[in-house]
């Protein structure tokens, strides 16, 4: 009783904030803003005074050993958010090759789309997977039960309205024009709070272990949360015009700001989307194929050269730009040194599966695994490489770049994070197994064409546009205007989208299979592991050396 | 080996070593690389020219930046001959050095702007920014004709240089209390500029978006493009010359 009595004066207490912050804002996209956290404070109000169990609302089973409640909502979220972001994905390469698709509203035209979709699969689909697998993996290795389950809920829930306020920030035009780092000051603040929140639980949880060792997954989960702590804080350094309103200018300025906004944004990628899902490899991997991670040794070398290496890497975005050389080439030496260890974690991946290997044939979820290592090993070969200043010069400011990073998100992030999706579905709802594993076949093919259908284009079209922009003709003019660079890409934006299209389709395919996996529902279909035993076929290839 | 796998064990017992260590870890390349940036002098070598925006220049920004322009556009020209010959001489570490926050931008959809000031009239911006399509049939940029229609509103003009001023741009006193004085006459072909051009060197002040009854979000974000790369005279005898000899040419 005082627990409900102290959190109905919680929630309305800042629901009282909240309207008073919407009467005084100075703009009207503040206004907005706090009128969604006035919502989202009334909403919490109801379910509080209500005694709403939200477990019932999920058909979640009590397993009583582990505190999986927050985990299955954030495998929901995960799924929602990411059809939500590839949609928004698939909008804007559309809206690249028909550009009346910007519909002439100021609220969908691509400058402002393009950040809700970069955001919506980085932070929101990626954020969530991160949030619930690093729950899941955390209790299970530590046996466990989740430290503060009262704190997880407020991470689980507090995130998805960063979530909200960003992704309708940025269609409002409430943005701090930095990649990445886009949501504005009030909203840094609150994912801060959030943040920490994460930290205390994910900690908490290692401290009340009853294994002696800290298990992999988990550090390269630590050091994820903890530097996205320090570059969120350092790259969101801002002071507001007005308390009250949305805008806000950042401490930094020119080169300084330049370098802030990439070692950032460059560490968005090596922790965010690096760590925390390699990570999530190191626990799904070896579980779905039910082998031991293939080498400590490996695993203890690569996770500190990973971490220590990547920080310095952010200079490679700005090559040949204002920033001073030395700058430039020390991020390049370093991008470098960066492929061994990432492919350190790739060996470390594939390896696994020594003695495993026929189950690529015959599960779809480890073929879905293996997949996201090998694009994980290609793109983090594929930015090296990019990270070479002669080659960057080429390369920067093309649609090369778009490809690569998209080798790296949907092919590693994307297909990794499925995989998991697929792991922990049956196991979180007390199912037998998933509704359909031919489903999940068709997902990983649909996925697959639709990522090289994506990296294809993009390489002929940012290598076409860069040899176009510093083509030369014999009278020593240049050839090209920037108009016509323009003009030469529309077939590959067009190829692009169909990519986009069928990886969208991938995850339609896996919306349903995951939601009728939750109903309880089984496919009846024919097994997809059970080849019909022909001895016809079962002979050596070559015949055996006849004794003399 | 063996030795350090033995060490390591005790990192993989301990979470605060652990997180102490990572931590450590993750922030030697970050003060190696840029805070060396805030106090080697040549990283931003003085020119002469620059200026901090005028308030309304500062309010076409903030435009820009809202709209999501550096999305598509970059305002860093690399020095390569044809970067150089396509869009003006290279970019300089101090043409940004008032830029809260930098638009270097890291894709090109749409050209360089950094020097596109003064490159096309005010007209041909306007028609550009309503309907693309209707100067550059290739283009794929969206129309922004909504700006024409609204009137310009980003807030207290004062407060924002103020704001600026805390984060430290260099805004006297006198621009900052003048600083809704300054943003209305800058567009308004009635009123007396001299003022302004006086706390702002080179300074263009006329009606931007051809309807000189209204003060609308065109006129600032016209402005703020007509005045990119304008300031710093990059062609000037001086400045070559400093060029030569810091390259010791």
């Amino acid at each position: 009783m005082e627990l409900v009595l102290s959190r109905t004066g919680l929630w309305l207490v800042s629901l009282l904030f909240a309207v008073v912050a919407c009467a005084a804002a100075v703009d009207s996209g503040f206004a907005i803003h706090m009128a969604i956290v006035a919502l989202a404070c009334i909403i919490g109000l109801v379910v509080t005074l209500r005694g709403v169990d939200l477990s019932r609302a999920i058909l979640a089973p009590d397993q009583g050993r582990y505190d999986d409640d927050v985990i299955r909502w954030g495998v929901i979220a995960t799924v929602f958010w990411g059809m939500a972001g590839f949609l928004a994905g698939l909008f804007i390469a559309l809206q690249l090759a028909l550009p009346v698709l910007n519909l002439g509203l100021e609220w969908t035209a691509f400058g402002r789309v393009r950040p809700l979709h970069t955001s919506a699969v980085i932070f929101a689909f990626g954020g969530n997977a991160l949030i619930a697998t690093s729950f899941y993996v955390v209790q299970r290795t530590c046996r466990a039960r989740l430290a503060f389950p009262g704190l997880a809920r407020f991470v689980f829930w507090g995130y998805q309205l960063f979530i909200v306020l960003a992704a309708t920030g940025y269609l409002l035009g409430i943005t701090q024009g930095k990649e990445y780092a886009e949501p504005e000051w009030y909203v840094d603040l609150w994912l801060t709070v959030v943040w920490v929140a994460y930290l205390a639980v994910f900690v908490g949880t290692i401290i009340k272990r009853t294994e002696p060792h800290i298990y992999v997954a988990n550090w390269f989960y630590l050091s994820f949360i903890i530097t996205v702590a320090m570059l969120h804080i350092v790259n969101n350094l801002n002071w507001p015009v007005s308390f009250v309103g949305s805008r806000s200018y950042p401490i930094f300025a020119g080169v300084q700001g330049a370098l802030v906004q990439w070692w950032y944004g460059h560490n968005a990628v090596g922790f965010f989307l690096t760590a925390g899902f390699l990570a999530m490899m190191y626990y799904f991997v070896p579980k779905q194929a039910e082998r031991p991670v293939f080498s400590y040794r490996l695993s203890i070398i690569h996770f500190w050269a990973l971490i220590f290496l990547y920080i310095w890497a952010g200079p490679h975005h700005l090559h040949y730009t204002a920033l001073p050389d030395w700058a430039q080439t020390l991020g390049m030496v370093f991008s470098i040194m960066l492929w061994m260890p990432s492919w350190g974690g790739m060996i470390n991946g594939l390896m696994t599966l020594n003695g495993a290997w026929d189950k690529v044939r015959t599960d779809p979820i480890i073929r879905m695994m293996v997949m996201a290592l090998a694009f994980y090993g290609m793109s983090t070969f594929e930015g090296p490489m990019m990270s070479i200043k002669s080659v960057n010069s080429l390369s920067h400011y093309t649609d090369w770049t778009i490809g690569h990073v998209h080798s790296g998100a949907l092919g590693w992030n994307g297909m990794i994070t499925f995989s998991a999706i697929y792991y922990l579905v049956p196991r979180l709802w007390g199912k037998q197994r998933l509704y359909s594993l031919r489903m999940v076949n068709w997902h990983f093919w649909l996925a697959t064409v639709g990522i090289v259908f994506y990296a294809a284009s993009m390489w002929v079209a940012g290598i076409t546009q860069g040899l176009m922009w510093r083509e030369y003709g014999a009278d020593g003019y240049l050839v090209n205007s920037f108009a016509e660079t323009v003009l030469a890409l529309r077939p590959m934006y067009f190829l692009r989208a169909f990519g986009g299209l069928l990886y969208l389709a991938g995850a339609v395919v896996m919306t349903v299979n995951v939601w009728r996996t939750i109903l309880g529902q089984q496919r009846s279909e024919a097994p997809m592991r059970d080849a019909a035993y022909d001895p016809e076929k079962d002979r050596p290839l070559a015949s055996a050396p006849v004794a003399a | 080996m063996t030795t350090i796998v033995e060490r390591h064990k005790t990192l993989e017992r301990n979470v605060t070593l652990l997180g102490l260590a990572a931590f450590a870890a993750v922030t030697v390349g970050g003060i190696v690389e840029i805070a060396p940036l805030f106090w080697i002098d040549n990283t931003i070598e003085k020119v002469d020219g620059m200026r901090p925006y005028t308030p309304l220049e500062q309010a076409g920004r903030d435009i820009y930046v809202r709209e999501g322009c550096y999305v598509c556009h970059s305002q860093m020209i690399r020095p390569f001959r044809d970067e150089v010959e396509r869009y003006g001489h290279y970019s300089l570490a101090a043409e940004s050095m008032y830029d809260h926050p930098f638009q270097w931008g890291s894709k090109r959809t749409g050209p360089d702007l950094a020097r596109v000031g003064n490159r096309y009239s005010d007209e041909w911006h306007v028609q550009h920014l309503k309907d693309p399509r209707a100067v550059v049939p290739e283009s794929v940029m969206p129309p922004y004709a909504h700006l024409a229609e609204h009137d310009l509103d980003m807030g207290d003009a004062t407060a924002t240089l103020r704001t600026l001023y805390q984060v430290g741009v260099p805004y006297t006193a006198d621009q900052i209390e003048n600083a809704n004085a300054d943003l209305k006459a800058q567009a308004d072909p009635d009123a007396d500029a001299a003022d302004l051009k006086k706390r702002y060197a080179k300074a263009q002040a006329r009606d931007f978006d051809g309807n000189p009854r209204r003060l609308t979000e065109m006129d600032a974000l016209v402005a703020y493009l007509q005045m990119l790369g304008t300031l710093v005279d990059v062609n000037a005898p001086a400045a070559q010359e400093e060029l030569a000899k810091e390259k010791g040419r």
